[in-house]
């Protein structure tokens, strides 16, 4: 038998790592953010408890503002899984009507996101929650474990981790605690794409180029999405040809230009591209340790 | 703009064809503070174009702020994630990256190498096929370095990479370089590594870090990506028997019964005949099922799901071998231990090792010897601290199917769990199984505990008293006693000083001589509880786990704790033995409540609060609960 390749070991990893989770866990739950790595990891999923379905719902903790064509994949991504799926919105964002354009990233990301999980991690009594964040996208999630604990509150103590050696996972709670697990740790961008490809997973559109009607801010491309998108004086939305490398709440994800319709396009592209997927999410570029500030409060 | 950017831009097909049947390599790297690891995975991830444009700004603006090159880039900035990190300028935890070059994938573990995180490293050297070793030219070979070398090779690693840097600041002198590679193979052949490459670097300017570097004319070998590069990439395990522990049972519905797993040695094709431990039963695959439909084929390393042709019990936890060639099935181990927590190893309390998908109570034994990391030497030890390794006697509670760690890295590799506060506290490779207790059979025994139970009228059980010195245990434990012989019950009183003169008076008071003497008092009281008797223990007993393992050594019901709650303040006014003072004057060393702690029950069957009531209050309540719980009865 010819040796595995590296996106061989990457899959056959990310089940050991599902499997393993779910055989420890009483009430676990996948994050589902419709995202590339969302997709990969449900298809991951699928793969693992082949010919069961996956033992476990998936969890959507939507701000309202996510992408109309995200909305629709998310519906049939659930129904082809034949996965129950869980939409959380906090009800004090809805009470409030907290959005991006007058209450600002922090605020908005911090309410919808970080305080949406918490409520419908607490609420559900999920004890484990995979999520799909790779240890490539930036330097504090290169020192998280596989399993990753959150005290009751959901915080991350990053210096008081356990050591996780071989493929032995120790997946003991103690009370209040809740596991995040990520199995595609290990992944990179580049093997995400070329996994999409090989394995022909359906995809969000807005990955791939296409005319759609943009304003350019503050050096960003932002995507008119819907009606709610408020227009600065002198802005005018513009059909440019462009795509998204990474998506979120849509009038805080910029664009990228770009003629690249085709996975193979895509992925020239990013290789070629002298600039990180993150870049494009207005969240991370706070200040240094941002990302580390946030998950020990319990952001994902 | 390089060849594989080129490739990029004009083939993209060809180049993801490429990309797609890479081999992947992981490797540690390891070395003391300053010896510039960080900036050495950060020229890795430069020269591997691993690093974009708004990292490199990121990084361009840190270096300004936190960096210690003045306006160069800093790379070790890029690794140092975390806030504390920078801060202090150390690196604090194990840390994994990635980068590609033509041929291979690499995953790094960067590992820090102060010696308060040794664990880290093991960590990082448990998924590793190279370690590279660094070493300050400025310095040669260093405690550390020989630590390192040593903790890699404890864990299998057979490859290693002597990476002699900073060369740039001792004139890139080939005297230098020789002299550090001679002192590191002579002490490296005491070690298990196959193979040393010595390279001399400067991670800093990037000497012989991706090319060979013009100012080291002297030096003929590969550059470090070079080697790396070529490296072998040990796979002993594709080989080898087929091991596939079971994860998890797939029952979709009542007609499909599979059982899901990584195989972790060897390969499995449908009709292959195999046995599945620890029941030894024996069967044969009949399908290898998955989403992309049934393979004709599996090996190591893949995540499958098994069917078999016959009907048979198998659970999480249980192996799916190689008839022919099964893995051993035992319950008594030697094995080498690190020991990763701050409190230190307690020979016999019991603990959880988890080993492939079992999960299982174990105890360890006092270590035989433990090995001086520095200088290789066996010493005599009580104990494991933080950091510390030797080879002890692991016993489970039950017969689990493993190999050798030398045959099987993932068969024969264990963690250590703490049972009250779920930390991993150790890790630790099998060397091999211990006969001895396979030769001692249960004897089976014609009178057992339900004859006795029937002729004395009533049932087993064990009073276990924990509270502190003078809470009033032994007196509580006198009069329940008195109580339950008058209602005709065969008793027996075990009293904490009465013990401490006899089956315990090797002891002292250190927290492993405490454990040692609950479990021989718990395994006395186990087999007075077999003999029929109602057993009552008053023993300060001030360790959780320490109760657990009592309450753990007779069956379910028997084992009734019982706490005796006197707050310090009031033992303290009391101190009837006058011990307190002389606690408190430092004449009593680890004197629980004092300097040592108690661990108030969390789950006592009884709790007696001794400001409430007096002594024959709660006696009668005890007694009232054996009532009412069927072990007594009250005379007609």
């Amino acid at each position: 038998m010819p040796a595995l390749t590296h996106l061989q070991r990457l899959e056959a990893e990310s089940i050991d790592i599902l499997r393993e989770a779910v055989a420890e866990a009483e009430r676990p739950v996948m994050l589902y953010s419709i995202g590339k790595d969302s997709a990969v990891m449900l298809h991951l999923a699928r793969k693992a408890f082949f010919p069961s379905r996956p033992p476990f719902p998936l969890l959507h903790v939507d701000t309202t503002w996510k992408f109309r064509a995200m909305y629709a994949m998310r519906e049939r991504m659930a129904h082809d899984a034949g996965m129950e799926l869980l939409v959380h919105r906090n009800p004090e964002a809805v009470r409030l009507g907290i959005n991006p354009f007058t209450h600002g990233s922090a605020l908005h990301t911090d309410v919808w996101k970080t305080q949406g999980l918490k409520q419908a991690l607490d609420q559900h009594g999920f004890d484990v929650a995979f999520g799909g964040a790779r240890r490539d996208e930036e330097k504090s999630r290169a020192k998280e474990r596989v399993f990753s604990f959150r005290s009751a509150h959901h915080r991350w103590d990053p210096k008081n981790q356990r050591p996780e050696l071989w493929r032995l996972y120790n997946a003991r709670r103690n009370p209040g605690e809740s596991i995040r697990v990520f199995p595609l740790s290990n992944w990179t961008e580049l093997d995400v794409w070329q996994y999409i490809r090989q394995e022909a997973i359906t995809i969000v559109p807005l990955y791939f180029a296409a005319q759609r009607p943009v304003v350019e801010r503050d050096g960003q491309l932002l995507m008119v999405d819907d009606e709610r998108f408020v227009l600065r004086e002198g802005e005018a939305a513009q059909l440019r040809s462009v795509r998204f490398r990474t998506l979120g709440c849509y009038p805080l994800t910029a664009a990228v230009e770009s003629t690249a319709d085709t996975l193979p396009a895509i992925i020239q592209e990013m290789l070629l591209a002298r600039t990180t997927e993150r870049q494009g999410r207005l969240i991370d570029q706070d200040s240094n340790g941002s990302m580390e500030k946030k998950k020990t409060e319990g952001y994902f | 703009m390089n060849a594989q950017s080129l490739l990029i831009e004009t083939d993209i097909e060809r180049y993801l064809e490429l990309h797609r049947n890479k081999s992947l390599l992981r490797f540690i790297t390891c070395g003391s503070v300053d010896d510039g690891k960080s900036t050495l995975i950060g020229r890795l991830l430069y020269e591997s174009k691993a690093l974009l444009d708004d990292q490199l700004g990121a990084l361009d603006a840190d270096s300004k702020r936190f960096g210690t090159q003045g306006d160069a880039l800093d790379f070790a900035l890029l690794v140092d994630g975390l806030s504390a990190e920078r801060e202090q300028g150390i690196t604090i935890d194990v840390a994994y990256r990635f980068f590609a070059t033509e041929r291979r994938k690499f995953i790094v573990a960067d590992t820090p190498g102060h010696e308060q995180y040794t664990r880290n490293m093991i960590t990082g050297a448990s998924t590793a096929d190279v370690a590279v070793i660094l070493v300050d030219a400025r310095k040669g070979v260093l405690t550390q370095t020989r630590r390192h070398s040593y903790l890699a090779s404890l864990v299998g690693i057979r490859r290693v990479v002597l990476a002699v840097n900073k060369l740039d600041c001792v004139d890139y002198s080939r005297e230098v370089f020789d002299a550090i590679e001679r002192d590191y193979r002579a002490f490296a052949a005491r070690l298990d590594i196959a193979e040393i490459v010595a390279i001399p670097l400067s991670a800093l300017r990037g000497d012989n870090i991706l090319e060979a570097s013009a100012q080291t004319p002297w030096y003929s070998g590969p550059s470090l990506l070079q080697h790396l590069e070529q490296v072998h990439i040990d796979s002993a395990n594709d080989s080898g028997p087929l091991r596939l522990p079971v994860q998890w049972v797939n029952r979709p519905n009542l007609d499909f019964r599979g059982f899901s797993g990584r195989i972790l040695g060897g390969r499995v094709r449908p009709g292959d005949a195999v046995r599945v431990l620890p029941s030894g039963r024996q069967s044969t695959v009949a399908r290898i099922v998955t989403l992309d439909g049934d393979l004709a084929e599996a090996g190591n390393g893949q995540s499958v799901t098994l069917t078999l042709s016959d009907e048979i019990d198998i659970s999480r936890g249980d192996v799916i071998c190689a008839a022919a060639d099964p893995a051993g099935l035992a319950d008594q181990f030697e094995v080498h231990l690190v020991w990763m927590d701050e409190q230190p190893l307690l020979p016999g309390r019991s603990y959880l090792v988890k080993l492939g998908a079992s999960l299982v109570g174990a105890s360890i034994g006092a270590p035989k010897y433990l090995v001086d990391v520095n200088t290789l030497e066996h010493l005599a030890a009580k104990t494991l601290q933080l950091n510390e390794t030797g080879v002890c006697t692991l016993t489970l509670d039950c017969a689990v199917a493993f190999d050798a760690y030398a045959q099987n890295r993932d068969m024969g590799s264990f963690i250590v769990i703490d049972r009250l506060t779920n930390q991993t506290v150790g890790a630790g490779m099998l060397h091999f199984a211990l006969r001895r207790s396979q030769n001692i059979h249960w004897q089976a025994v014609e009178v057992d505990k339900s004859a006795r139970r029937r002729q004395n009228g009533h049932a087993p059980c064990v009073l276990w008293l924990t509270g502190l010195s003078g809470s009033g245990k032994s007196t509580i434990a006198n009069i329940v006693e008195r109580q339950l012989h008058a209602l005709g019950a065969r008793t027996y009183l075990l009293d904490g000083d009465n013990v401490r003169h006899g089956l315990s008076k090797d002891l002292g008071f250190t927290a492993a001589d405490r454990v040692e003497n609950i479990r021989r008092i718990g395994e006395v009281a186990r087999l007075m509880v077999d003999a029929g008797l109602i057993v009552i223990t008053a023993f300060i007993s001030p360790f959780r786990s320490e109760r657990d393992l009592a309450r753990h050594m007779v069956e379910d019901g028997e084992f009734v704790e019982i706490f005796v709650d006197t707050p310090l303040s009031v033992v303290e006014q009391r101190d009837p033995k006058g011990l307190y003072k002389k606690a408190r004057k430092g004449e009593l060393k680890n004197f629980t409540g004092i300097d040592s702690p108690y661990e108030v029950p969390e789950r006592a069957e009884l709790h007696i609060d001794t400001m409430q009531s007096d002594p024959e209050t709660a006696a009668s309540a005890i007694v009232e609960y054996l009532v009412e719980r069927g072990v007594v009865k009250l005379p007609s």
